[in-house]
């Protein structure tokens, strides 16, 4: 096909459930691809020589090469180049911000839409969950050992490209189940934990062992992992963690939640279900969620689903600030969810027997831009009002969490208790790294993502290189990361 | 999978249990606790660590049956399983020569001072503990105790054993006839462990309890065991779960434990006890209204 036919295809809706159905359930709100839409898709891909979109990978999938795979049909052959750069693909297809890694690189993004990357990508994963289950010959045994701290993206990436040079993977997760936030927090109708649990399932085929209920820092600190266990190195990737509240005053109040302890109740622990499961939630009536995020927007939206009616979004800023996926506001706005832009609660209001009865809050306006190059919000004098809830939801952000870090011993971390790393993302004890969250403070699933992969490869080199780390610019098969 | 070992009850609904679970044995102190979860699809339920073998792998649980969870786990026998044991959880208790160390347990929370008075032992104070019961057949561990301590005093409520009335008398008489007591820590029900704070604070006697909040990770994740000491917001499951008691809200915490009241009605009633609860209309009906709800979800 010639680039100006290319030019002419139109990019290809995602399907979806329809706004009122889908608000009332946890099923997911993306259908997938048919077949022939990701042909054609994949065909409106001009086949850069020099891919940009590439670029704007973290995990640096070989976008082109597996595009043309989907254009010739050949998904055996798009899910080998596909798995062979992201072990995670079906979690990535649904999640990572697309628009602003590889498709926002995308030559055709400058001239209308950009090729569909993560909706391909999502096809292919999909496909190969069905019919591919044969993808990995599992090489050699190095006779190493790594240990990797946390099963989100980040540890699942390292544990699952280390697997890939024959080194022995044990990953240690805190919880019962493995996943991190694509598991506790990310919801069904946006990642269903199938999917979480077909890839991991991938991982484990491969090589990689994971062992829940450990918790670093409580059951085995890291220097035991090193001299009583027999790691080589260890990858620390334990993500943020811990809940931020605002510090207003009726936080103890019976209905306050966490953005964390509520999603982690209804996805993890199943109390959409209560009654088949046994975790239960405080019954959704009138719900108000704080934040602006992916977390505010994935709390509103699973109150909507179980039956709060307002479920009401405040945020202090305006719209264009809002720093949650463009698809999942869209979304959120077409099941309902109420926005109140430039507003802040300022108290939480309780009723005789302790519960949460109504938020007051105040409206903001915009004024300087700060630190962040965001206009900064300004309370209006006099402006209070409130609104009333039975279940209050803090989505304001998580900062680094304490634990692990203050029982390791010679450990460097920031003044915000993000740990400090090296070129070779080696931490500031020699053979113990880290990635994603716990380095960045709270991120992306891909940004975590390539993290593991990069660290991957200094690991590698590091325990082949007898105890010497390569940086990864010095490393052919790491990806830059802008 | 975490084994049963061994399992008996103590006393009525109060059960005690060794799990094989080597990991946490091996790095238990006192004042930790382990994170359960019976079954597929259970909650997840702190207890605390009553004892520890490291040669042997096994930890003691000791539970009482308050509701669904801890029902369907003391109904577990020998050769079955725990689904998930996470931990040792929490920070350790701190274990210094406070001179003459009380200990106060009242109900399942005499098996939170057991390993205390231990390790005070050895520490070398005189360790006396105060173990209060409904009646008689509610006075747990003080056989253990006594290994430990150089004096026990039991209390009932009913005066069926011991002293007859509250924890807080002996407790109060104690610190008025012994100068040296230096320090005194405690584990019970909530009203139990405030009236305990109140109690001491004109001694001036340093007093530690370990609070239960509701809990759900156990690893700062959630946020959801937040308790307010000295007027500062304390995660539980990883600040604590031992606090100084005059600075606790004893008022919030018994506020908050009430949270699922509604819904643990209802998980209660689906084990069959419907006709034994003093259920209100109200939370019957929801618990209909939840179980159809459930029944078309999983359709
Ligand atoms: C609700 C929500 C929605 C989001 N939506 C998106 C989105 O749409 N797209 C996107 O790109 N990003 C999204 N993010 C951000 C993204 O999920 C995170 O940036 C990413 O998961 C970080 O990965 P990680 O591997 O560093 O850590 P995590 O995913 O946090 O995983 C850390 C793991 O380590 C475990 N752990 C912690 N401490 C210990 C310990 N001491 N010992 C053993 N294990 C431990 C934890 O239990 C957890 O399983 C979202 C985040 C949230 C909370
Ligand atoms: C650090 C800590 C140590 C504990 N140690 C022991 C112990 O050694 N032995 C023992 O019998 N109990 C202990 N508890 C209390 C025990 O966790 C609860 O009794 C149990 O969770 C009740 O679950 P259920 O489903 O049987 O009852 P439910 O019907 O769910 O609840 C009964 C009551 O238990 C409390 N509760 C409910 N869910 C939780 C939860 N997830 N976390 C904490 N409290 C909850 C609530 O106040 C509730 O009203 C401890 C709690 C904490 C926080
Ligand atoms: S992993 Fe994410 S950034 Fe990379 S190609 Fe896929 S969708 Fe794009
Ligand atoms: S930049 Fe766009 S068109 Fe070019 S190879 Fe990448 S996806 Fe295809
Ligand atoms: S139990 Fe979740 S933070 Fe303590």
């Amino acid at each position: 096909m010639k680039p100006s036919e290319r030019m002419k295809i139109e990019r290809q809706a995602m399907p979806e459930q329809e706004a009122a159905a889908r608000a009332a359930n946890f099923c997911e709100v993306n259908q997938g691809y048919a077949c022939s839409s990701a042909s054609t898709e994949a065909e409106r891909c001009l086949q850069c020589k020099d891919a940009k979109c590439v670029r704007g990978c973290p995990v640096g999938v070989n976008i082109p090469a597996f595009i043309d795979a989907v254009a010739h049909d050949d998904l055996s052959k798009a899910a080998d180049i596909l798995f062979g750069d992201n072990v995670l693909p079906g979690v990535t297809g649904r999640v990572c911000p697309q628009e602003t890694q590889c498709e926002e690189l995308c030559v055709r993004a400058k001239k209308g839409s950009s090729v569909g990357v993560g909706h391909l990508e999502r096809f292919v994963a999909d496909w190969a969950r069905e019919h591919r289950k044969d993808l990995f010959e599992p090489p050699p045994p190095t006779g190493k050992k790594v240990a990797v701290v946390g099963s989100g993206p980040s540890g699942l990436t390292c544990a699952g490209e280390l697997s890939k040079r024959g080194h022995a993977v044990t990953v240690f997760e805190a919880l019962h189940t493995p996943g991190g936030v694509l598991m506790y927090g990310i919801p069904e109708f946006r990642l269903p934990n199938a999917i979480v649990e077909a890839e991991i399932e991938t991982l484990k085929a491969r090589g990689v062992e994971i062992i829940t209920d450990v918790v670093i820092g409580q059951t085995y600190t890291i220097p035991d992992l090193m001299e009583e266990e027999g790691f080589d190195a260890v990858f620390i990737a334990n993500g943020a963690g811990l809940p931020v509240f605002q510090g207003i005053p009726g936080e103890h109040l019976k209905g306050v939640y966490s953005a964390n302890e509520f999603l982690t109740r209804v996805n993890l622990m199943g109390a959409y279900q209560f009654g088949a499961t046994d975790t239960p939630v405080i019954p959704a009536r009138e719900v108000l969620v704080v934040g602006g995020g992916n977390t505010a927007m994935d709390s509103v939206r699973t109150a909507k689903r179980l039956g709060a009616n307002p479920a009401t979004l405040v945020y202090r800023r305006s719209r264009e600030e809002m720093p949650a996926r463009a698809e999942e506001i869209k979304h959120a706005e077409e099941e309902g969810v109420a926005f109140k832009l430039l507003n802040n609660p300022i108290e939480i209001l309780g009723d005789d027997e302790g519960w949460v009865r109504a938020v007051k809050c105040i409206k903001m306006e915009l004024g300087q831009p700060d630190d962040s190059g965001r206009r900064r919000p300004v309370p209006i004098e006099g402006s209070e009002f409130e609104i009333p809830c039975n279940v209050f939801i803090e989505a304001i952000g998580t900062k680094a969490n304490p634990l692990l870090t203050q029982t390791t011993p010679g450990l460097e971390v920031n003044k915000w208790g993000y740990i400090e790393i090296d070129e070779t993302n080696m931490t500031s004890i020699p053979g113990v790294f880290a990635g994603g969250d716990i380095v960045r403070g709270a991120a992306t699933v891909i940004l975590a993502m390539g993290d593991g992969k990069n660290t991957s490869a200094s690991i590698h080199h590091f325990l082949i290189n007898g105890g010497v780390a390569l940086a990864n610019e010095d490393i052919e098969e790491a990806v830059p990361i802008s | 999978m975490f084994h049963i070992r061994k399992a008996e009850w103590l006393a009525p609904k109060v059960r005690r249990m060794e799990v094989d679970a080597p990991r946490v044995a091996r790095r238990h102190l006192p004042g930790h606790f382990v994170i359960v979860r019976v079954r597929e699809h259970g909650e997840r339920v702190p207890l605390t660590i009553a004892s520890s073998d490291h040669e042997t792998g096994l930890i003691t649980l000791v539970v009482q049956v308050v509701g669904a969870t801890t029902e369907l786990m003391c109904n577990l026998e020998v050769g079955e399983a725990l689904l998930n044991v996470v931990g040792p959880l929490g920070k350790p208790t701190e274990i210094d020569d406070f001179g003459h160390a009380i200990l106060v347990g009242g109900g399942v929370g005499t098996a939170v001072i057991y390993p205390q008075a231990e390790a005070l032992k050895r520490a070398g104070n005189k360790v006396t503990a105060i173990i209060g019961g409904r009646s008689k057949e509610y006075v747990i561990f003080e056989r253990e105790l006594s290994q430990f301590c150089d004096a026990i005093c039991p209390c009932t409520d009913d005066g069926s054993y011991g002293h007859h009335g509250f924890v807080t008398e002996q407790l109060k008489d104690l610190l008025e006839a012994d100068k040296s007591i230096g320090a005194v820590l405690t584990a019970g029900p909530v009203p139990m462990m405030s009236a305990i704070a109140d109690v001491t604070k004109p001694f001036g006697v340093l007093t530690v309890v370990s609070l239960n909040p509701i809990m759900v990770d156990g690893t700062g994740m959630c946020g959801g065991c937040r308790v307010t000491v000295g007027g500062e917001m304390k995660f539980a499951c990883v600040d604590g779960p031992e606090f100084d008691a005059h600075a606790v809200d004893f008022k919030e915490l018994a506020n908050r434990l009430a949270t699922y009241h509604d819904q643990e009605r209802i998980a209660w009633d689906r084990l069959g006890h419907g006709s034994n609860c003093q259920l209100d209309k109200q939370a019957q009906c929801k618990g209909r209204h939840l179980e159809a709800e459930a029944a078309s979800q999983s359709e």
